[in-house]
């Protein structure tokens, strides 16, 4: 699996970050968690709320910070 | 999710009767506290003081927790695409209007700034509407309204609501008067997304009450610190400094005084939830309301860190007509509001 997480770099997009590589850390699961931070690489996705998770190349949700527990549920969706 | 049920409800109305009731009676349990549990003696600077400090600080959190609870709710309605999506291929002016409404309700943070900038204009949305979109969002916010009602009424609130408005749909139009599209970055044209449609779950009434709770403990969490201490600020002021102390200086007498808010509160960056405390007592001291409804804007809605990060994907001539044009629509607020009243 392999995950984005598109922000500027706002407070909201490190903690997305975090969470999001806690719960794959927790999860035990296969994949790479990279930070996208380049603006136009963020539009290619048509994300215009920061922060943004991106798994395998679709934009699961924008604009939000979920909690561990729902990041878990969406990771393992 | 059935978790949302009867014991939800029962919360909800034991904490919405003890809200009316803390608002209700909050004016007698200061006096109580003041008078009777510290027994300080009334008129003197201290008292006054710490009166206006313990009566305002639950009465706008209580108000904070409300009304941001109901714009949380109000949020989940809307979302930056479905806002693109309802300004594409609007004309000028309708459109202006549109974008500055629909920057009110628009869950937006100065961050995404540029994102959603991008969005629109990719989506072929004119750079005018844009603006007026990117100048209502900041200005006319949540946090701005509650502390607003609260320490003003809603009389001057719905004033700056509706001014704040009129600032954002004249900038904005007459940025696209002007065709200024040659001052965005180049670049900016070339941005191409694959624009998926994110897909869009049906969200159940019950979410949209989470997604209120959710946002009190976001913007709450964030901002009560600034509360309190633009609220101490401003009770020390209402008890130390002399009553008319700032008229000289700034009241509607001084043609000046509009010009001078401004040049003072762009360079001065502060959230709506610090600067309001100080306001109101700005006004209580002498200041007219033109001027300091038109700090007050230029403090929220122009900063130099938004000015920042608009330098990403804007010329420098668009951002001086940028901040020109929206200072010169404070300067006509100011102005007509210091004629009014």
């Amino acid at each position: 699996m392999e995950i984005k997480v598109l922000g500027t770099g706002c407070a909201k997009c490190k903690t997305l970050e975090k969470i999001t590589r806690e719960a794959v850390e927790e999860l035990k699961l296969d994949a790479t968690v990279e930070k996208v931070e380049d603006i136009q690489k963020i539009m290619e996705y048509g994300v215009m709320f920061t922060p943004a998770l991106v798994i395998d190349g679709k934009v699961a949700f924008s604009g939000k910070v979920p909690k561990l527990k729902e990041m878990k549920e969406i990771l393992t969706k | 999710m059935t978790s949302f049920s009867k014991k939800h409800i029962f919360y909800i109305t034991i904490l919405t009767i003890i809200w009316v009731f803390v608002y209700k009676y909050l004016t007698p349990i200061t006096n109580f506290i003041i008078d009777d549990i510290f027994g300080l003696e009334s008129g003197k600077h201290l008292t006054e003081t710490l009166r206006f400090f313990i009566y305002e600080v639950p009465k706008v959190f209580l108000l904070l927790v409300l009304i941001i609870f109901i714009v949380g709710i109000i949020r989940s309605y809307f979302s930056p695409e479905k806002t693109r999506k309802a300004l594409k291929g609007r004309s000028l002016f309708s459109g202006n209007i549109m974008a500055a409404l629909l920057g009110m309700v628009t869950p937006f943070c100065s961050c995404s700034a540029i994102p959603l900038f991008l969005g629109f204009i990719e989506a072929g949305i004119p750079i005018g509407i844009t603006f007026s979109f990117l100048i209502a969002a900041p200005m006319i916010n949540e946090v701005a309204i509650v502390l607003l009602i609260g320490l003003f009424g809603w009389k001057i609130t719905l004033i700056y609501v509706v001014t704040g408005l009129f600032v954002a749909v004249l900038s904005g139009w007459l940025i696209g008067v002007f065709k200024l599209e040659k001052y965005v970055a180049d670049w900016v044209f070339q941005v191409k997304s694959n624009n998926q449609e994110n897909s869009v779950l049906k969200v159940k009434f019950e979410e949209r009450i989470k997604a209120g709770y959710t946002t009190v403990k976001e913007i709450v969490g964030k901002i009560w610190i600034y509360i309190i201490i633009g609220i101490a600020v401003g009770a020390g002021a209402h008890g130390y400094v002399p009553e008319d102390y700032l008229s000289t200086l700034m009241s509607k007498a001084n043609w000046y005084s509009v010009p001078i808010a401004i040049l003072i509160g762009v360079p001065l960056y502060s959230n709506a939830a610090g600067i309001i405390p100080i306001i109101s007592v700005l006004i209580e001291k002498g200041v007219s309301l033109g001027t300091a409804l038109a700090f007050m804007m230029s403090v929220i809605g122009l900063s130099l860190p938004e000015i920042i990060i608009l330098k990403k994907v804007l010329k420098m001539q668009l951002i001086a007509i940028f901040v020109g044009i929206v200072a010169l629509g404070i300067i006509i607020v100011g102005y007509v509001l210091n004629f009014i009243y």
